[in-house]
């Protein structure tokens, strides 16, 4: 059963099964054989070069180094990812060209940010891929989220918090938590309806005028107390994060998505009979002051 | 019998013994060593063990297979560095049986995911992420807000971790020595005795879930989240302080 290969004889193992069965034992194709002394030779210079064998507590350095800036002096330590990462941070290419514009950014007013084409274009740019890994979960991409009752859309130009831009500054900075009180079991079905009819007549829906004038008596009076952070006019204070009722933008109840002046109203009533309770995370800490400060141009640029 | 080329390959036993000791060479030169290099695990302040509401938030996690979308390792490198901030240490899994660093990124890494959000943001996102982030691929977990968090065997899962080095505390003498490194607040809560009553104030003290009446998986999973990655304090840090620990 031996036979031929490429016209020589060649040797088998010397063992048999089952009376005849016998294996080859070619040499190993050249090529195989000459990389495989190429990997023994990578190994014994990545030995040399890298940190590599255990020996008790410790472990062989290797030659290679990294250098960094640490604590103001220079540290020059054997190879290792940490010091790697420290070194791009400090010298890579691409940080160095990142690192110029963002002292620029970083020494600029938001004036000059907003009036230098150069300056708006690197924060819209680097911005942009902040708030999409910050801010997007609960504002969505682009600044519009999912679903209007959770989080407020930045597209538009109403600010619970305010939109001056050391306001903006401050929100991201600090965080904030919006919350009114549920008014459900202090007021009762029949009055959280008439607030809720006074409440759709402020910005202009059509309303049951009689459930909207007992409405205003609780709003603008202390029964209800609305005006404290709605204001008397209704357009609310900033310093609450109180929203603005005269407008047609809603940040809570849906009252755009409702089908029907009843479904509108009863989104309005869910409100004021659950209350809110919304927070906003302090991004202070987590994103540093340059990186705050170019979300901040750049949601301050969304909302105009 | 002598161990000739043969021997081996004809007797199956032999080789398979044979084989285990070859591989067994790879993984310990490996492995055995981390237990002794005195770099290993860095000195670091802060890191502490789960509390038992996220243990129990923790292995929710892990029964759900969150694991197999999310890595909890933020590798040392600039990008990762840039969208999620510091690189884990070794020191922030040290409580961690098993840890959930993992390699699989269907999802973004959690390892620093702690207060990212609000407690509102994970609950609506876990019970149907397609509410907060629309082009999620994410399934949805509903059950977590409707099914009650079973806490009832809490004190035996705190002693099994106990027993594979969590410094959980049963007697007088290592509650004073949790007291003296994590603090009387954490002490208490890594008291065995009384993980029933640490458990449900914890869920009582914010508001998880947005229902303070009821304690859920919600609650526990919404828990662990906000502590991942939130132990340590790196401004307490200079930059090139964890890289002299490698």
């Amino acid at each position: 059963m031996v036979e031929q290969n490429r016209g020589k004889a060649v040797q088998t193992t010397g063992h048999a099964w089952d009376g005849d069965l016998q294996e080859f034992n070619n040499p190993l194709p050249r090529w195989w054989l000459w990389s495989f002394y190429a990997t023994v030779i990578f190994a014994i210079i990545y030995w040399v070069w890298y940190p590599a064998w255990p020996i008790a507590s410790s472990f062989t350095k290797g030659i290679g180094t990294v250098t960094y800036q640490s604590g103001g002096k220079e540290v020059t330590t054997h190879w290792n990812t940490r010091g790697e990462l420290i070194e791009e941070m400090q010298r890579g290419s691409e940080t160095l060209k990142q690192q110029a514009y963002l002292e620029k950014v970083a020494a600029a007013s938001y004036d000059e940010i907003a009036n230098d084409p150069e300056m708006s274009a690197f924060t819209q740019s680097m911005a942009k891929v902040l708030f999409a890994d910050n801010c997007a979960a609960c504002h969505g991409i682009g600044g519009t989220p999912a679903k209007i009752g959770q989080y407020p859309n930045l597209r538009d130009d109403a600010w619970l918090w305010g939109g001056e831009i050391v306001q903006i500054q401050h929100t991201i900075e600090a965080g904030r938590t919006g919350f009114m009180p549920a008014f459900g079991s202090v007021l009762g079905e029949d009055k959280i309806e008439q607030l809720a009819n006074y409440v759709l007549s402020l910005s202009g829906h059509e309303v049951d005028a009689t459930k909207a004038d007992a409405g205003r008596a609780i709003f603008q009076g202390t029964e209800g107390g609305c005006h404290y952070c709605h204001t008397p006019s209704g357009k609310g204070l900033a310093s609450q994060g109180a929203a603005n009722l005269t407008d047609a933008i809603w940040t809570v109840a849906d009252v755009p998505g409702a089908s029907d002046d009843k479904a509108r109203i009863q989104a309005v009533e869910a409100v004021i009979a659950n209350g809110v309770q919304r927070q906003m995370p302090a991004w202070q800490g987590r994103l540093n002051d340059t990186e705050i400060k170019l979300l901040t141009a750049y949601v301050h640029s969304l909302g105009s | 019998m002598k161990l000739s080329h043969e021997s081996i390959e004809i007797n199956a036993g032999l080789m398979i013994v044979l084989t285990l000791i070859a591989i067994s060479i790879g993984g310990l030169v490996e492995i055995v060593p981390l237990y002794y290099i005195k770099d290993t695990i860095e000195k670091v302040e802060g890191v502490r063990p789960y509390t038992p509401l996220e243990q129990r938030g923790r292995d929710i996690y892990i029964r759900e297979g969150c694991y197999t979308c999310h890595s909890q390792m933020i590798r040392p490198f600039r990008d990762e560095d840039m969208r999620y901030g510091h690189y884990s240490l070794a020191a922030e899994s040290k409580y961690d049986h098993p840890f959930q660093w993992g390699s699989k990124r269907t999802g973004p890494d959690l390892g620093r995911v702690g207060r990212k959000y609000s407690n509102a943001w994970h609950t609506q996102h876990l019970n149907n992420p397609r509410d907060v982030v629309p082009e999620s691929i994410m399934p949805n977990y509903p059950w977590l807000l409707r099914n009650e968090l079973d806490f009832s065997d809490i004190a035996d899962r705190m002693r099994a971790l106990k027993i594979v080095g969590v410094p959980y505390s049963e007697s007088e003498e290592e509650y004073l020595a949790n007291v003296e490194q994590f603090g009387v607040e954490m002490a208490e809560q890594f008291d065995i005795n009384k993980a029933d009553q640490s458990l449900i104030t914890q869920a009582q003290s914010e508001d998880w879930d947005g229902d303070r009446s009821r304690l859920t998986e919600m609650d526990a999973l919404v828990a662990y989240l906000q502590v991942l990655g939130t132990m340590v304090d790196f401004s307490k840090y200079d930059e090139g302080y964890f890289a002299e620990f490698r």
